[in-house]
């Protein structure tokens, strides 16, 4: 089977997570030597995925963990619950 | 594939840490209540981020936080070893998240989100031409950062809850289907709607802003990949 862009654009997700099987890897890195535009949509969605795995992108809020054990400690200090 | 795993390296084998993990519950349960702290810290981020994903704002997002790591100090009785602690505590943040949206979109007769779509329609990427990569050291400007944290905002909230699982705290496809509560086969297809949206999204803003070389720094070549 001969692939067109559809089919590649559809697995690339699996591709990225490298699920798909040999055989149809095989068929898209055939592909996407050929078509620019397929290699050019691979290449743009592993690097987004790369700079949005990077924590300076999603902060905590200043003083997060600190509000948050504070509040854990009243609960471990509380008389205890019988649960939600 | 694991974007995170340069940051990973040198960290307990993971079924040491979960052995060490179900120790601290049992210490926990048996009186030890301040181990608490000490058990959820590694998942303080992830919680935060699992109920931000739903959310999209900071003080609901820390609010619901605290309530799941509450929820969970509160019933950590009915924690089963067999499953993950993170994940467990990540499938409480998200459903204290979805029950607080509920609420919300109740108290407001209208939805926050635009509407589910249909997970079996086809999607167009960008379609650009070549690609050259925006290096991580572009991080350091704000409006990339920016950027990136709208595009996500911009998902409707069933992709945007994968994404966020598995791109950003990258937890693996089992753990995200166990975290929402459903399929690994439904991850998957919201997983690949939600990439070539972020795609679809920033390939053009990314390609025009690199014009500018705002960016600065970029390897040579184009249409390679750095992975």
């Amino acid at each position: 089977m001969v692939l067109n862009c559809r089919h590649v654009w559809k697995e690339i997700s699996n591709y990225i997570e490298g699920t798909v099987a040999p055989e149809l890897r095989d068929e898209m890195e055939q592909h996407l030597a050929h078509c620019r535009h397929c290699a050019a949509v691979l290449d743009s969605t592993r690097n987004i995925l790369y700079l949005i795995a990077d924590e300076r992108v999603f902060t905590l809020p200043a003083g997060y963990a600190d509000r948050l054990h504070a509040r854990l400690q009243e609960e471990i200090e509380g008389p205890p619950s019988g649960g939600v | 594939m694991d974007f995170k795993a340069k940051a990973c390296e040198g960290g307990p084998p993971e079924a040491s840490a979960a052995e060490a993990e179900a120790a601290l519950v049992r210490r926990i349960l048996a009186g030890e209540r301040h181990l608490f702290h000490e058990l959820v810290r590694p998942h303080e981020r992830g919680v935060y981020f699992a109920a931000y994903s739903v959310l999209k704002n900071e003080h609901d997002a820390e609010e619901v936080a605290q309530e799941a790591m509450l929820k969970a100090l509160r019933n950590l009785a009915s924690f089963r070893a067999e499953a993950k602690f993170g994940t467990w505590l990540t499938a409480i943040a998200i459903n204290e998240a979805r029950g607080r949206l509920r609420h919300e979109r109740v108290l407001q007769f209208s939805s926050i989100d635009a509407p589910t779509e249909d997970e079996d329609g086809e999607f167009v990427p960008e379609l650009i031409t070549d690609w050259r990569e925006v290096p991580l050291e572009s991080l350091e400007r704000r409006e990339l950062r920016e950027m990136l944290q709208q595009a996500i905002a911009s998902l409707p909230e069933n992709y945007r809850e994968v994404l966020v699982l598995r791109d950003v705290q990258d937890l693996n496809i089992a753990e995200t289907a166990a975290a929402l509560g459903v399929s690994e086969g439904v991850v998957k297809t919201r997983l690949l709607r939600a990439r070539l949206r972020m795609q679809k999204i920033l390939a053009p803003q990314l390609a025009s802003k690199r014009g500018g070389r705002l960016f600065g720094l970029f390897k040579k070549g184009t249409g390679q990949s750095w992975f």
